[in-house]
């Protein structure tokens, strides 16, 4: 068994996911790689090499793979693909937009956002918005899995793997970059940070998340939202916290006016502690929660941020 | 220009689940269906690009059993010209789906290829890509707006972190995100119109698509259920809890 990862990163630095997807890819039981596959992507690797039980890491360049397109990215893996018994990405939307391309490429019937590795051909991944768990095998020679970040420990560090630069494949030539709006936050990123914060449709606009924000910056957390929040235009999409959204599981999860749809719980049930703070008792957050605060989030956050402050946050 | 738009028939999103006691799967015995909500976005997505003079003719197709056929209808109501019921109770992984759908592209022509980025059944998450991979076209997920100039798509993504613009060269396969529109309801005359629109039955074996799974499932059970913890009355309260019983401030 051998396993190549294909990283997320950023060419000047390695993200979280990789770490975490390293260490669903350990559980297979064999050899484990890792592929950067950038533009002037060396620091990256370089912190690759360092991740504890990586045994290489594969360094890709080209002016072609600077943005991880689906289209060059697929073709460079499939290329790569020939020893490994699996291929392993995070389920970020990297992740999700290149590997299934890679597996139609392949032949090959992807599992998605396995969060549990049983076996080195079984595995288990959620279905329903996580309201069901199926465990399947996998018939195909190759395995190509998506993994879901939140439910693997990232690998540590301690590692000194040798870097490999390796040769793109040719540019099939469909699609171009062309810009990149990202949010510019000194938060931690939502799916990797040790708590989060989200808003619903009760915070009724998007100056009122202000509030929400004063409190991330007391406790180090990273802000979410509610699909609801989303599509009213509250909150920014790549907050949204939920079955299409992103999928958490920090120490602590603070639902700020979220009524609970199973759709956001899919989100964010597997967090270690969940306070919910709504003012309807009957939210079917509550059902989950923790702690629960019955109030007005108008009322409760302030207040919140100068308890947090009083300790000194 | 035309557009094929898959579309498939899965339990209402409202509709919460419930394991069935053998661990075969999910009961879907008198549960409520309706057309994946991705679906509906693409649906509305072609229809307004025929409506915008961009595409003349939107074509949609759903692989399932018989009663797929109203999902087909829905659409149609929506406002797509014709679709294509390609018949089966078996369970269609998606790699089989995007074979299938490669041979419907043969046959039909068309430049765009638009579908739902997931269904909210399985959550595979794959089956455009996959398409995309196997028609050798260019792929744009997750899209949050379309611009077509000439032979090139201008598709803005949503990505983890913001939002991504890439352009594509037709003939192209988009899967829709949630913010690229909102789909309309259709009105009483277009649900009666839609009755007469046509709809040709096809197979899988009509394709010469073998749609055995590759994924044994082995078993389908409960998540670890959660359970409700304690209210409490100040925030005070709350934060003493946080820090003192839980240690997580």
């Amino acid at each position: 068994m051998r396993a190549l990862v294909i990283a997320e990163h950023t060419n000047s630095a390695l993200k979280d996911a990789t770490a975490k997807a390293v260490s669903a890819a350990q559980k297979l039981g064999g050899e484990v790689d890792v592929l950067i596959a950038g533009e002037a992507a060396r620091p990256a690797a370089e912190e690759a090499a360092k991740l504890s039980g990586v045994a290489k890491v594969l360094l890709a360049e080209a002016p072609s793979l600077a943005r991880q397109l689906a289209e060059p990215m697929a073709a460079l893996v499939v290329s790569l693909a020939g020893p490994y018994d699996a291929l392993v990405a995070p389920a970020t939307t990297n992740g999700k937009n290149v590997m299934p391309r890679v597996a139609a490429l392949l032949d090959v019937m992807q599992i998605s956002d396995v969060v549990s590795v049983d076996g080195p051909d079984t595995f288990t991944r959620p279905i329903y918005a996580g309201n069901a768990m199926m465990q399947v095998r996998s018939g195909d020679a190759k395995k190509v899995l998506t993994v879901r970040t939140a439910s693997f420990q990232a690998a540590g560090a301690g590692g000194s793997a040798a870097i490999e630069s390796v040769p793109a494949a040719a540019d099939p030539g469909l699609s171009e970059f062309v810009s990149e709006q990202l949010a510019k936050s000194d938060r931690p990123e939502l799916t990797s940070a040790k708590i989060v914060i989200s808003g619903g449709r009760a915070m009724a606009s998007k100056e009122n998340f202000a509030i929400i924000e004063k409190v991330a910056d007391k406790l180090g957390a990273a802000v979410g939202a509610s699909r609801a929040a989303v599509d009213a235009g509250y909150a920014p999409n790549d907050w949204q916290v939920g079955q299409t959204g992103k999928v958490v599981a920090p120490e602590l999860y603070i639902a700020v006016g979220i009524s609970g749809a199973i759709q956001h719980l899919a989100g964010m049930k597997d967090s270690k502690v969940i306070v919910a703070i709504n003012k309807d008792e009957e939210a079917p957050i509550f059902q989950i929660a923790d702690y629960g605060l019955v109030a007005d989030l108008f009322q409760a956050v302030p207040e919140l941020e100068q308890e947090l402050a009083k300790l000194g946050k | 220009m035309k557009v094929l738009v898959p579309v498939k028939r899965v339990v209402d999103a409202n509709v919460k689940v419930r394991v069935k006691a053998d661990g075969t799967g999910v009961d879907l015995s008198n549960v409520k269906m309706a057309m994946n909500p991705f679906c509906e976005i693409a649906v509305e997505e072609a229809v307004r690009l025929k409506e915008a003079g961009t595409a003349s003719e939107v074509v949609v197709v759903s692989i399932g059993p018989q009663a797929a056929q109203e999902t087909l209808r829905t659409a149609l109501a929506m406002g797509a010209d014709r679709g294509i019921l390609v018949k089966t109770d078996a369970t269609v992984e998606p790699l089989a789906v995007a074979k299938i759908l490669k041979a419907v592209v043969a046959a039909e022509g068309p430049q765009i290829v638009l579908l739902g980025k997931q269904a909210i059944d399985d959550d595979a998450n794959q089956t455009g890509q996959m398409l995309a991979a196997l028609l050798g076209w260019s792929q744009g997920t997750f899209a949050f707006k379309l611009v077509k100039e000439g032979d090139t798509l201008t598709v803005t993504r949503e990505i983890d972190g913001g939002l991504q613009t890439v352009k594509l060269k037709l003939p192209a396969v988009i899967t829709t995100d949630l913010r690229i529109n909102t789909p309309r309801y259709a009105s009483l005359p277009n649900i009666m119109k839609a009755k007469k629109k046509p709809i040709d039955e096809k197979t899988p074996a009509d394709y010469g698509v073998d749609v055995a799974p590759r994924l044994a499932v082995l078993k389908v059970s409960e998540p670890a259920k959660r359970k409700g913890g304690v209210k409490v009355d100040s925030v005070a309260a709350l934060v003493d809890k946080l820090k003192n019983e839980a240690g997580v401030i």
